[in-house]
């Protein structure tokens, strides 16, 4: 199949038998409703988020007790044995689309963002983006624009902070000693 | 002639029920809101359903908006059970990482550790031996059982057949039996390693699957026996809960959801993996799209399940003496005795179980058909011991997000029924 039409290509990878679709995220409803459409993939089968903070460079602070930060690639481990491509941007969101075909194919869409920048919802493409759409929110404070809904899903509604960036402390609170501390 | 014989998979016959247009809420896909007279009128009781109640499969909240007994407004509230899976995994090597995924899903366990597996090994390029996939392909089958019998006893539970609650868990445990004598636990097995399976199945195993095997299919005929003809179970099923096709793939339904919907779509038959291109079995398709057609489905992918079981176990055995796992040393652990006479495997061992093994940079996507339908592992690795992001399509989490659909002019009573027929896991739906 061949993916050269699709609004607001940035570029199509092919990796470990898969098909990677960077697109660009101003043109994402543009380029979803031509997969839907024109290349058949009717079923939305996934969206997540992953957040690349700290992905080839040094680590970022991972434990709320330390100031400088913990290098997320150096505890328990000897470090990478090289440092992996660079990404474009820190958030990813990724969309697992299906064709269901005889032939049946698969395409993940990629789409590549800012802290604070905002992404167009597919929910009007894809009814089932939905939950899935909150799921991101909630988990990385990705806002999708349009979502009709866009309120946290599994964590409290009175939560603080989004629990898969990288950022996000793990390892619980910080204790204290002493009161002079 | 016995009852089961009389009543054995001779299904209702009936004209095809569907419906015009779509029954997906709008603009809320997921939450159905009665309308604007009907919320001026005050004769709107909003009740909440769980999230501890006994039918609810878990710890799942609905709020339900009542207009009588009529179900005019529902939006389903879930997370209570969130615990975290992904970030967790991420704190994990690979190599202890398996352990999480079987308690997302908590009773498909066997299938979605094989997904993640999956998605280690397409990273790695590692070839699986032959004997391995096929323990596998008759574990997962086994389990996929195991799973419909769980779901068949508590949803007939919460219709009120509560023998089929006994009847179905006798059969469970021989299956859990099964698992143990296997692996050594009953839930949560952790069998499946990186390259194949930890250990080689048992002697005993084939001969007391066997006899599994055998008992199965008169079981189901049993089941079959205590409901389908039986008034009640009709009464509260039969036109209960409809889906159209077009509602099914557009609020992303699969398994046995979609195919009691009318589309033929299994990925064992589809994108085959593991052994299932080399097995015989049909893919059970109803048109009803109700919750009668769920379980048909389920009925019906039981007999099919244990027919695959079958096949495994014959080739298990001819395949006996067999490497059950691959053979390299730098993500396999060392067999044990080596471990006392080899340096080589003491170090190994060591590093496999301190630090881990690196997996390639790269993402994937590791897609199987679950006994709840399309369950997916998307792994992200920047080639270190530790998993850059995971992430797990869980079917059941879209699953409940369809019951607004389901039961827009529904009673409050088969209410129970439909969001019982999604068969939704709480632990897949909130991870």
């Amino acid at each position: 199949m061949t993916y050269e039409g699709v609004p607001g290509l940035v570029e199509a990878v092919e990796e470990y038998g898969e098909t990677t679709l960077v697109v660009d995220p101003a043109r994402l409803t543009e380029a979803m409703t031509h997969l839907r459409d024109e290349l058949g993939f009717t079923f939305l089968s996934d969206v997540c988020g992953v957040d690349y903070l700290g992905w080839d460079g040094k680590g970022v602070a991972g434990y709320i007790g330390t100031a400088g930060g913990r290098d997320l690639n150096a505890p328990g481990s000897q470090g990478l044995p090289k440092v992996p491509r660079p990404k474009p941007k820190r958030f990813a969101v990724s969309y697992h689309l299906l064709a269901l075909r005889e032939e049946p194919a698969r395409v993940r869409v990629q789409a590549f963002l800012d802290d604070g920048e905002a992404i167009a919802s597919v929910v009007a493409i894809w009814p089932a983006a939905d939950w899935f759409e909150r799921e991101t929110y909630d988990m990385f404070g990705i806002v999708f624009d349009g979502h009709p809904n866009l309120v946290r899903i599994l964590m409290d509604d009175d939560w603080e902070g989004h629990p898969l960036r990288k950022d996000y402390p793990i390892g619980g609170e910080p204790v204290r000693f002493s009161s002079a501390e | 002639m016995s009852v089961t014989e009389k009543t054995a998979g001779a299904p209702v016959m009936r004209a095809p029920t569907t419906y015009e247009g779509t029954k997906i809420p709008h603009p809320i896909p997921s939450v159905l809101e009665p309308s604007q007279e009907l919320r001026a009128s005050g004769d709107i009781l909003e009740v909440n359903f769980g999230p501890n109640h006994p039918s609810t499969h878990g710890v799942l909240r609905l709020v339900a908006d009542l207009d009588g007994e009529n179900v005019v407004g529902l939006r389903a509230v879930i997370g209570y059970l969130h615990t975290g899976f992904e970030k967790t995994m991420e704190q994990k090597s690979y190599w202890k990482g398996i352990t999480y995924p079987e308690r997302i899903d908590y009773l498909s366990f066997q299938n979605n550790e094989l997904e993640f597996v999956l998605a280690i090994e397409k990273l790695l390029g590692l070839e699986v031996p032959e004997k391995a996939t096929w323990v596998r392909t008759c574990l997962c089958e086994l389990n996929r059982i195991h799973s419909h019998l769980v779901w068949l006893g508590t949803a007939a539970l919460e219709l009120g057949a509560i023998s089929m609650f006994w009847y179905c868990f006798r059969e469970r445990d021989r299956i859990l039996d099964l698992f143990e004598m296997v692996t050594g636990v009953r839930m949560h097995t952790r069998y499946f390693q990186t390259g194949g399976v930890a250990e080689d199945v048992p002697p005993g195993f084939v001969p007391q699957a066997r006899e599994f095997v055998k008992v199965m299919p008169g079981a189901v005929d049993e089941y079959e026996g205590l409901v389908d003809r039986n008034r009640i179970w009709l009464e509260r099923t039969v036109g209960v809960g409809i889906l159209s096709a077009d509602d099914a793939v557009a609020m992303g339904q699969s398994g046995p959801i979609l195919r009691a919907s009318g589309v033929d779509w299994d990925l064992r038959k589809r994108e085959p993996y593991l052994a299932y291109g080399e097995v015989d079995f049909d893919v059970p398709v109803y048109s009803g799209g109700d919750v009668y057609d769920r379980y048909r489905v389920h009925m019906d992918e039981m007999r099919e399940s244990t027919r695959i079981v079958s096949q495994c176990l014959d080739r298990i055995e001819q395949l006996d003496g067999e490497p059950w796992i691959a053979d390299d040393r730098k993500v396999v652990l060392p067999p044990r005795e080596e471990l006392h006479t080899s340096m080589e495997a003491l170090i190994h061992h060591f590093k496999i179980v301190t630090e881990g093994y690196a997996v390639p940079e790269g993402q994937v996507y590791a897609v199987i058909e679950s006994p709840r339908g399309e369950a997916a592992c998307y792994l992200v690795s920047n080639g270190g011991t530790k998993p850059w992001r995971v992430h797990f399509r869980a079917p059941s989490f879209a699953a409940t997000a369809l019951a607004p659909t389901l039961c827009r002019g529904e009673l409050i009573a088969n209410m129970i029924a439909v969001v019982g027929s999604l068969d939704g896991v709480m632990g897949d739906v909130d991870r």
